[in-house]
């Protein structure tokens, strides 16, 4: 393939998010149909994939809440030469990150335990099951961030023009009126 | 009444004697930025968001508490001083817990709109994530202290215009927090007279109306010019 005209090679990831983040990605409607021609998604909630493919961007919804994002987040950075926070829970820990004020073994209680039904109690040594971090973290306190791109969730034209920024090797430009 | 003459941004302007720095660039349509100032009560320079330069000064100087002096050269938007009111509001954002997504000043939040103007696009320290509680006992109102930044509004318009004094500060450095009489929950508070002040001064979600959900608290402050104006020129004129 020519290396100077390929299409961009875009991933998306979903951390610890409520994958609001990326339903606001498909309301990007048809427009996703011309990033479609600039881009060619190699990785995401929605796709298939084993092993994290080498890309140009990756946005990344979620906080890094549990194990198994620390880890993955740290091979999708090594992977990835544009490395976004994608919407607040990547930005800031957000709604993710509300749990953090109380220690891991309440909140864990609080919801395998208390409000469950039935309770099969808190699952511990499976390997299946990833352990919680003793805090639910912004993705820029584990990795290097390229750029922050805020909002609960950021609407889909804001998603547009900025990944259409980046892949036409623009600074982007968001105007916020607010902070989150 | 004598008039000094000084220089704000490279521009000459003038106040009247014992006017803050703050107040004459207002004035003259120089906005320098503020949480806890509200025009109409006391100032106590507690956000250090209105720090400016002044030259042949040492030190950078709180522009809502330093009164306008003859030939003073004044400098408010300079890159070092954007730089410290970013690192301020990250501090804010930092300190407590602030989610805007689910608050009820979310859309409509001093803190919020100043970090976006200065702009803030992630928050560079630690979070610290402190456990803190929200005091629903009052009939009408809530106090949110995850929310609160400790800018002290509420604690001068009740003393200042209301005249009922409920609120007030105890605790030190970070254990400081807003408290109703002698550490009381609100609903039991002897002297609040419900009057709501507080809450229409509140800059953040920290202060609401019992019944507002995320984004739905508005303040609204337009009394306070009507009382102090009433005050001052002893006419109830808007
Ligand atoms: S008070 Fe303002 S900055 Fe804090 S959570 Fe609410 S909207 Fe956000």
């Amino acid at each position: 393939m020519d290396p100077v005209n390929r299409k961009i090679r875009l991933a998306t990831v979903w951390l610890g998010g409520c994958s609001g983040c990326h339903m606001s990605f498909l309301d990007m409607d048809e427009r996703l149909l011309e990033l479609a021609q600039r881009v060619e998604l190699l990785a995401s909630p929605f796709t298939d994939y084993k092993d994290f493919p080498e890309v140009d961007i990756t946005l990344v919804e979620g906080a890094v809440a549990n194990e198994e994002h620390l880890e993955q987040i740290r091979l999708i950075r090594r992977r990835t030469r544009i490395l976004v926070a994608f919407g607040d829970c990547a930005v800031t820990g957000n709604v993710t990150a509300l749990r953090n004020v109380f220690p891991v073994e309440e909140v864990l209680a609080r919801a395998f335990q208390e409000t469950a039904t039935p309770v099969v109690g808190v699952p511990r040594g499976n390997p299946a099951v990833p352990r919680l971090l003793e805090r639910a973290r912004p993705i820029h306190e584990v990795v290097q961030v390229d750029y922050f791109l805020q909002g609960c969730p950021p609407s889909g034209p804001e998603i547009y023009e900025f990944l259409m920024a980046l892949i036409e090797g623009r600074q982007p430009e968001i105007a916020r009126k607010k902070f989150g | 009444m004598s008039i000094k003459t000084l220089t704000i941004d490279g521009r000459m302007v003038t106040g009247a004697a014992g006017e803050s720095i703050f107040d004459v660039a207002w004035n003259n349509g120089i906005r320098i930025p503020r949480l806890c100032h509200v025009g109409g009560i006391s100032d106590v320079g507690a956000c250090r968001l209105c720090l400016v330069e002044i030259e042949g000064w040492p030190k950078l100087a709180a522009a809502c508490l330093t009164p306008v002096e003859e030939g003073m050269v004044v400098r408010t938007q300079t890159e070092r001083l954007r730089r410290h009111r970013k690192l301020i509001v990250e501090l804010l954002l930092a300190e407590r817990n602030h989610v805007c997504s689910v608050c009820v000043q979310n859309g409509h939040c001093e803190l919020q709109d100043l970090a976006a103007e200065l702009g803030v696009d992630h928050v560079r320290v630690y979070y610290r994530f402190p456990r803190l509680g929200v005091d629903m006992s009052h009939e009408r109102f809530g106090l949110d202290h995850n929310r609160c930044i400790l800018c002290t509004r509420c604690v001068r318009v009740c003393d200042e215009v209301e005249g009922a004094h409920t609120w007030d500060v105890a605790g030190r450095g970070v254990n400081c927090m807003i408290v109703a009489d002698m550490g009381e929950p609100w609903g039991n508070s002897e002297t609040c007279t419900s009057c709501g002040k507080c809450v229409q001064v509140c800059p953040t979600g920290a202060l609401f109306e019992k019944g507002k959900t995320v984004g739905e608290m508005y303040k609204d402050r337009r009394f306070l010019k009507y009382i102090v104006t009433a005050r001052e020129k002893r006419q109830w004129i808007r």
